[in-house]
Formats: structure tokens, C-alpha cells, sequence
């Protein structure tokens, strides 16, 4: 039998009968339910007029953030930024389509 | 060379996803999504003790995509070369069709430079067909800033700290690459996380090789450097203008310059001064200190560019 993680269930905290039996990941990329984003204390903010989707801040996010879609960049995903700032740093000086803000 | 914009939109998504517990500005987790992503073929990765377990695979949660399995910090090595030598017995035997599963190995530098090194050289002795992507980080970060054979001269550590007697760390740091050299491998390469082309290249090149591979790949701790958090990318970038981490390769024992900053060489201190963990040597009385740590990379730069160039002249 194995056991389906959901988001209700983390945010409630699992207690120990609730987890997998075995001790087996029941998702791959389960990860992502663990809101990281709250640790933020800045936030970058895009710039959808000025990015010219040149994935630089892709490559470089270490926690997958830089939303992509339809081949172009699409903003920032806030539940798992960490505001470090590298986007903003990474992302070339004659764009600047992210900068950093106070995170709310 | 698959351009970022390729990597990017891949249909598969990424291989390595957020909500891992790293750092804000952690240096290690974008080398494994470019890695990854640079890889076409199922992959196997296998992960040693270290930052790179601890926040990627909290029980229930994991951050990997791909067949993830961690074993100890001394054999992460040994148990993907292990699970290799399985796939291709069952390949052998008809059990299993596809024949294009690959494997890799990541370990921190305490997993790789010092503790996993017997597996390591074992491994890559035998011949196994993997990679193994050793992320340098400096030191054992994940249990509190430990001093570990890739630690640099004179870095503060928790267990080489500053003081009154001495200036942090008193050893040189190992040379892992020369290291796996010695091995006679088909392909040693040594790079930067903050230079996402040429990480993706030498990943994409390791890739079409068959046999044991070797990536080494300095990554910056913001905790344990003691740097800002936006600073990740520069500083890594900044130590290969420093020339204290020159970006090369070495193909079937031939060393190959991947990026020579000519006249954009920067003085080391340049580098170091941006890291808390230097700050000592900056202060009055450590002048010769610091000369003493430009002299040594200026001879190793030399050294390196004299063994490349003598190697760029052998047809």
C-alpha cells in the first residue's frame, strides 16, 4: 500500500502512521510542496517589457523559480523563492528586468 | 552546445525542482538542473552525504525527478559504479532492452576530496561508464564549516579557525583534478557553477564518452565563505579571472585551456576580499600572507599554461 502526499496533509503535519509505509518517496519532485518562499525577506520583480527571455536567470536560480513558458521567460514563482537576488544580479545590466523589492 | 534557451524549454520540465532547503543563494543546486538538463538519456543519479542529500531528500519530499539513491559520504562512487555494473549485467542476460541509461554521480568536496576518494579512485580504475560531478564547495558546509582537503590556504574554519597562532588553514588545497588525471581516464574536467555554458559543455561532452568521467565544479557557500547571497555567480566567476581556478579539460590525458583571461587576469586578493572567511589576511601584518597565496597561484597558472601549451603543440 502506499500512501499519496498531498499539500493539506504536509501543511498539517504528518505524524508517524500518515507517512509511506517503507520509508519510499510516493512522488518525484515532491519537493515542491514545501513552500520555501517564506524565508524571502527581498523579492525580485520582472519586468515583462523588459526581458528579452535570454534564460540567463534560469541557468542560474538555484531553486528553479524563473517561470517558463511558451519558450519565453514568465515571471518568478514566489512560493519557492528564497529572494537571494541572483536573478537580479545575473540578469544583464543593459536589460534590468528583475529587481529586488521588499518581499511582502 | 544546447543554447540556455534549449535547455530551458525542454518538454520533459526539469529534472531537479525547487522547495529543497538549501540556502537563499546557494551555489550547488544549478549545477545539478544544468547537468541534468544537458543530459538527453534516462539518467541514474546517485547522490554521497552532503548538502546536496540532506536538502534534496527530507523524508517524504524529494527534489529529483530522475531515480535518485543516496548512499554514505565514502562510497556514492562505488554504489554508482555498483548499480552500473547491474544495469549492464541485465542488459547482458536480455532482461532489459534499452541500452541508453546513464550515471551519475554527485559528492560535495568533503564526499570526493577526502572521504570518498578510495571509492572514487576505485571506480574510476575499473572503468565504469559514469559521471561523476563533484561539487567544491570548500570545506564540510553542511555540518558546520569543517575544514576539508579543498579548503583553501588560510580560510577561517570552524576546525582551522583564525587566531592568535595561526591564519586559518595551514595546508595547501588538494588538486582533485590532477588527481583523477593520474587515473588515465578518458575525460577530466574542471569548471565554475557560475559558467552555465561551459558547465553544460563539458557535461555534454562527458556525456558522449563512453567510460568513468570526472567533473570538478566550484560552487560558493554564502554561509561558509561568508559572501552575499547575489554574489554567487561572480564569485565563482571572479576566482577563474583570479586564476586561482582555471577553467581546463584534459581529453585521454591531454590538458586543454577552456578560458584563459589573458589581460583580464585579477590580482587574488580581488577574490578574496569579498569573502568573510579571508578578511584576516587584509588586515595590517598579513601582507605576506597574502603575497604568499598570489605567488602560489601565479606558479600553478604558469604550470598549468606550460603543460597545455606543450600539449596543444603533440598532434
Amino acid at each position: 500500500m502506499t500512501t499519496t502526499l498531498n499539500e493539506e496533509k504536509y501543511t498539517a503535519n504528518l505524524s508517524a502512521s500518515e507517512l509511506p509505509e517503507g520509508g519510499i518517496w510516493t512522488e518525484a519532485g515532491s519537493s515542491l510542496m514545501r513552500k520555501t518562499g517564506d524565508w524571502k525577506v527581498e523579492q525580485p520583480v520582472w519586468d515583462k517589457t523588459k526581458c528579452i527571455s535570454c534564460f540567463t536567470c534560469w541557468a542560474y536560480c538555484p531553486d528553479s523559480c524563473l517561470k517558463v513558458e511558451n519558450g519565453r521567460v514568465a515571471g518568478v514563482d514566489y512560493d519557492h523563492c528564497k529572494g537571494c537576488g541572483i536573478c537580479a544580479n545575473v540578469c544583464p545590466p543593459k536589460v534590468s528586468a528583475l529587481t529586488m523589492e521588499k518581499a511582502r | 552546445m544546447a543554447t540556455l534557451k534549449e535547455l530551458a524549454t525542454q518538454p520533459a520540465g526539469e529534472k531537479f525542482v525547487g522547495g529543497h532547503t538549501s540556502c537563499a543563494g546557494c551555489g550547488y543546486p544549478n549545477i545539478f538542473r544544468l547537468a541534468l538538463a544537458a543530459v538527453k538519456d534516462p539518467v541514474v543519479v546517485v547522490g554521497a552525504t552532503g548538502c546536496c542529500e540532506v536538502n534534496t531528500s527530507i523524508f517524504p519530499y524529494t527534489s529529483w525527478k530522475v531515480p535518485f539513491l543516496h548512499n554514505a559520504f565514502e562510497n556514492s562512487a562505488a554504489t554508482c559504479s555498483g548499480v552500473e555494473a547491474a544495469y549492464y549485467s541485465l542488459l547482458k542476460s536480455g532482461k532489459i532492452q534499452e541500452n541508453n541509461t546513464r550515471f551519475i554521480a554527485f559528492g560535495g568536496d568533503g564526499g570526493t576530496y577526502d572521504i570518498g576518494l578510495q571509492s572514487l579512485s576505485g571506480a574510476m580504475e575499473r572503468g565504469h561508464d559514469m559521471l561523476y560531478i563533484c561539487y567544491d564547495n570548500g570545506a564540510y558546509m553542511n555540518t558546520g564549516i569543517q575544514r576539508s582537503g579543498a579548503t583553501p590556504r588560510y580560510a577561517n574554519t570552524t576546525t582551522a579557525p583564525v587566531g592568535k597562532v595561526k591564519p586559518g588553514k595551514m595546508q595547501k588545497k588538494k588538486d582533485l583534478a590532477k588527481i583523477m588525471v593520474g587515473h588515465n581516464v578518458p575525460y577530466v574536467a574542471q569548471t565554475i557553477a557560475g559558467n552555465a555554458q561551459d558547465l553544460v559543455k563539458k557535461v555534454e561532452k562527458a556525456m558522449s564518452i563512453r567510460g568513468p568521467k570526472f567533473l570538478v565544479v566550484l560552487a560558493t557557500c554564502p554561509l561558509g565563505w561568508q559572501t552575499k547571497t547575489q554574489d554567487t555567480v561572480k564569485l565563482t566567476r571572479l576566482a577563474v579571472d583570479a586564476c586561482f581556478w582555471p577553467l581546463y579539460e584534459v581529453e585521454n590525458g591531454k590538458y586543454k585551456l577552456s578560458y584563459d583571461p589573458k589581460d583580464k587576469k585579477i590580482p587574488v586578493a580581488d577574490w578574496l576580499k569579498l569573502q568573510g572567511r579571508f578578511k584576516h589576511l587584509f588586515k595590517p601584518g598579513n601582507e605576506q600572507l597574502l603575497a604568499e597565496v598570489q605567488a602560489e597561484v601565479d606558479k600553478d597558472w604558469a604550470d598549468l599554461k606550460a603543460l597545455c601549451e606543450f600539449h596543444s603543440k603533440q598532434v
